[in-house]
């Protein structure tokens, strides 16, 4: 089992480069052979690590810890962060799959980028050296903009990884200061040690600066608000294929990050206060939830439209992770696999739009789609599964979330949570209800904002046909299918919970790690099953989701409150605007984590 | 946002960021008293337990061998990526062109002197390149400085004016190849390691005598295929870009 | 004092690195600002390291229980160079890109898309 744990990562990284330097002479189908084959066994690697639970501890290069001091760099596998690694796997199938039929100029380039891709997110979510996250990190991202500007022909995709390029580097460099920050303190980087050693000091300016940095570097990956400006821009124009990567698991391992580096590193030394950093990130998640679900519900580009619904839905994960309990820990674990699964969907939907329609744009798609029942209904269900319609893993994980809410004291989230699952539900509901039946006003597509639409729109593959190919359909299919199963199988909750209570034990982990104690996993009694009150919270928002999609059907299009427009304004897609909102918003939780916190 | 509203929010937040930061650090212990017990291990066991003389070398590739694993990838992807962003776009071509300056290209001449030296330097600096990488584990150097060193001479060939005669030597295929090869070298050194121990990039291979140039065990193979593989994502870089300057031209002309 | 001066000066570094990003109107400043708030992490990260009055890591011909200065640090710094250094190639071409499709370099004028 342990052998496993490094070939998570070096089998996609030999596997891409094999097929970079085979790129001359391969053919498409050994290229596309190839990288199934090294998904797939990461993947199956990954499950069978998830499967075995516990915490596994893998040092590299066999320098194990001397007196408790880490010398080298070690792989701390637990159950949480496998199951993202097998997720993110799954989905990097997915998009392979995906890609053989929906990118015409592919190459083995793409295929290696989207593998040398796998491999850092399964090594940014099994390693426990901080330094070694931001390498991960790095390679993450430097893969991301390469996949991102695959269609560097077009005007919208040069600007959009741009814009993403200058915003994530200068997050990590907000990471790599906050290292070295800890490192000066602590003189460690692994984190297990860097949290026994800040242990032994009361919290000073030192530990506030350095979470700061850390929470708003990978923030910015995450795309919290004030830090999310890139990710619309990055996400609408992105490969499809690439899209249903990035929505569905490169954004939410920002949030892990900062999850497993608070209880690893600073639950120790600032437990005593976590009332407060409780309410600052309940807060920054109620903010990032909420203004990019309006601005979702106001967009017509139906892939626009999805990236601020992922926005959208890293505040609610980032409302669950910020209750700071076992309970909500777990609870956002599922739903944000199912949630994942669901915008992976979708994205696929719209790719089939583009493939069979020329189109991404829901006004200029009016009434196009109705020969497509089969896509109409994956819209149809995508919408209300992100409604988190029962039984869905949506809304299992979303009661469990509302349930530890209201043990923290903070029911009112439930509201937030209504709220955004309804706007960003009933845009989907509302764009299909307009490309599959033709309801609601015509319009044009508009001008003032996003000039080369048609460029931009232009279809990845070179031959639309007249009939959906089933290598794109089943994909969406089987990732509908998947959401709902995670809501049924039985028993899935309450292994979440015993995960989650493993994943918080900052002292147990630390034992782990540097001692070599066996790890135990926490008995905890199971979570109650949903209530009747989490039903109708789910049924609220499904019915929401129906009366805003009727409602902006019904009226002309185009018509916005002067406070939406205000808040489009801001999304100008310069550069230069979303790095003042950085700094600013790293003076804004600096200031409020070193004002509640000292 | 108009210029003027940035700066009004940009002047405060600076402001704050810099007084955040400064702050912060006064937590640090002052420069020049560090205390780090994870260093002062490394730094007294690495000759004794892995015979090679340099500590950096040796966390680099030993003690943090991971993390460069991770690195040397990241120069990789990002190899793979200028290929995939400087490629031909449909409405552009490849100019076929005799002399070393591209149709429409107002470049300067190059002067002889400028010429003479450049070629001259080429055979030391492949030389120079090839000396770091191999002492990188006994003196301060390595693979990715030699590597870099490795590079530059390419650049100086572009300075002495032959550039599309190296052009016709160094097809891109090749470059693309070679790095390949350096960076599934380490990968398949540490999975070596992982057959041969057990463990993933442990050092498996007879340590030698410290200040040797075998000395360190994998650490010197390590080494070379880093230094292979920077050499040619760094050749690869340089290569793109020139070509995107003085081959590639736009289909309506110029 | 000394010894804050080159935390102080990463400060400094930073701040202006990211004020000549969000006020630049050319996107290879914009690059070369970027570099600039890059070096700031160098200097951190050798200033966290050092040590008054000790030798270089290597012990080619010095004794084997001499005081040195931190090699992790020199190893994360080295690690970091060539990660920023790869960041900077990759948007210097999408700048070369934006020049030819956009005809311009400033940043504020890519106009292809906004909310």
């Amino acid at each position: 089992m342990n052998t496993l744990v490094p070939l998570t990562v070096a089998v996609p990284l030999i596997a891409a480069t094999v097929l970079a330097a085979s790129a001359p002479f391969a053919s498409r189908r050994f290229a596309d052979g190839v990288s199934l084959a090294a998904a797939g066994s990461v993947c199956a690697m990954s499950g069978l690590l998830l499967a075995h639970g516990g915490d596994l501890v893998y040092w590299f290069g066999g320098w194990h810890p001397r007196h408790g001091l880490a010398l080298g760099i070690a792989f701390t596998v637990a159950p949480l962060g496998a199951g993202l690694a097998t997720f993110a796997s799954a989905m990097v199938v997915i998009a392979l799959l995906f890609s053989q039929r929906s990118l015409a100029e592919i190459n083995n380039v793409f295929h290696a980028l989207l593998l040398v891709f796998l491999a850092a997110m399964v090594g940014f979510s099994l390693s426990g050296d901080i330094f070694n996250m931001f390498v991960f990190f790095e390679l993450m991202s430097v893969a991301a903009y390469a996949l991102t500007g695959y269609r560097i022909d077009q005007r919208a995709p040069l600007e959009g990884t741009l814009n993403f390029a200058i915003t994530n580097s200068i997050g990590a460099l907000l990471v790599l200061t906050g290292i070295s920050l800890l490192y000066g303190r602590t003189g460690a980087l692994n984190l297990a040690q860097i949290g026994q050693a800040l242990g032994t000091r009361p919290a000073d300016a030192l530990v506030v600066i350095s979470l700061t940095l850390l929470v708003a570097g990978f923030f910015v990956k995450a795309a919290v608000v004030p830090f999310h400006f890139w990710l619309p821009d990055a996400y609408s124009v992105a490969p499809t294929p690439v899209c249903v990567v990035l929505s569905a698991v490169m954004s939410e391992l920002g949030l892990y990050a900062v999850a497993r580096i608070w209880w690893a590193c600073f639950a120790g030394v600032l437990g005593g206060d976590r009332g407060a950093v409780e309410a600052i990130l309940v807060g920054a998640g109620t903010v990032t939830a909420l203004g990019p679900a309006v601005l979702c519900f106001a967009q017509t580009h139906l892939k626009r439209m999805l990236a601020y619904a992922t926005v959208s839905y890293i505040g609610l994960f980032l409302i669950g992770f910020a209750l700071l309990t076992p309970d909500g820990l777990a609870g956002t674990a599922i739903y944000l696999v199912a949630d994942g699964c669901v915008k992976a969907a979708l994205f696929v939907g719209v790719g089939i739009l583009q493939h069979r329609l020329w189109s991404a744009d829901e006004l200029r798609l009016r009434g196009k789609g109705r020969a497509m029942p089969y896509t109409a209904a994956l819209f149809v269900v995508g919408a209300l599964a992100l409604a988190s319609l029962p039984p869905f893993g949506t809304f299992l994980g979303k009661s469990m979330i509302e349930d530890a809410a209201v043990k923290a004291g903070y029911g009112w989230v439930i509201a937030v949570f209504i709220l955004a699952s309804a706007l960003t539900g009933g845009a989907v509901l509302r764009a299909a209800g307009r490309v599959f039946l033709g309801l609601g006003g015509a319009g044009e597509p508009e001008p003032s904002f996003e000039i080369d639409r048609e460029e931009s729109d232009e279809p990845e593959t070179d031959d639309p046909r007249d009939r959906t190919p089933a290598m794109l359909f089943v994909p969406a299919a089987v990732l509908l299918a998947a959401s709902l199963a995670l809501g049924l199988v039985p028993g899935l909750d309450h292994a979440a919970q015993r995960a989650a209570a493993a994943f918080v034990d900052s002292a147990g982990y630390a034992a782990t790690v540097l001692h070599g104690a066996a790890s135990h996993t926490p008995q905890v009694a199971g979570p109650p099953p949903p209530t009747a009150l989490d039903y109708l919270y789910a049924l609220l928002s499904v019915l929401g989701a129906f009366t805003l999609a009727a409602v902006a059907l019904l009226r002309p299009v185009r018509v916005f409150a002067p406070a939406v427009m205000r808040l489009r304004m801001l999304h100008s897609g310069r550069v230069g605007d979303y790095v003042a909102w950085l700094t600013l918003g790293v003076v804004a939780f600096g200031g409020l984590f070193a004002v509640t916190l000292l | 946002m108009s210029r003027r509203a940035r700066l009004w929010l940009l002047a405060p937040a600076l402001a704050g960021f810099l007084g955040l930061l400064v702050w912060g650090m006064t937590g640090l212990p002052g420069s020049g008293d560090h205390q780090g017990a994870v260093a002062a291990t490394i730094a007294r066991t690495a000759v004794p337990e892995r015979h090679a003389t340099n500590v950096v070398t040796t966390v680099t590739l030993d003690y943090r061998g991971f993390d460069t694993l991770g690195e040397e990838m990241i120069l990789f992807s990002a190899a793979l990526g200028l290929v995939v962003l400087l490629r031909e776009q449909r409405g552009e071509r490849k100019e076929e062109v005799d002399d070393d300056r591209a149709a429409g290209r107002k470049a300067p001449g190059t002067s002889e002197g400028l010429r003479i030296f450049s070629l001259a330097l080429v055979g030391p600096t492949v030389l120079l390149g090839l000396y770091i990488v191999a002492h990188g584990a006994l003196t301060p150097g390595g693979g990715f400085q030699g590597g870099v060193i490795l590079a530059t001479s390419l650049l100086l060939v572009y300075l002495s004016g032959k550039y599309l005669a190296l052009r016709e030597l160094t097809p891109i295929p090749a470059l693309e190849a070679g790095e390949a090869l350096g960076a599934v070298a380490f990968a398949l050194i540490g999975l070596g390691g992982l057959i041969a121990s057990g463990v993933y990039l442990h050092n498996f291979i007879p340590l030698g005598t410290p200040k040797t140039i075998l000395s360190g065990g994998t650490i010197p193979f390590l080494y070379l295929a880093i230094g292979l593989e920077v050499a040619g994502a760094f050749m690869l870089t340089f290569l793109e870009f020139l070509d995107q300057t003085l081959l590639v031209r736009s289909r309506s002309g110029g | 004092m000394s010894g804050f001066l080159p935390y102080a000066v990463a400060a400094w570094l930073f701040a202006a690195g990211i004020y000549g990003m969000a006020t630049s109107r050319d996107l290879i400043h914009l690059v070369v600002c970027l570099t600039v708030a890059q070096s700031a992490t160098y200097v951190l990260l050798l200033g966290v390291g050092y040590l008054h009055g000790a030798a270089a890591p290597i012990f080619a011909d010095i004794g084997p229980n001499t005081r040195v200065v931190d090699p992790v640090v020199q190893a994360l710094t080295l690690t970091d160079v060539v990660v920023e250094a790869v960041v900077v190639s990759l948007l210097l071409a999408l700048a070369m890109q934006a020049h030819k499709r956009f005809g311009t370099l400033d940043p504020d004028d890519l106009r292809a898309m906004s909310s």
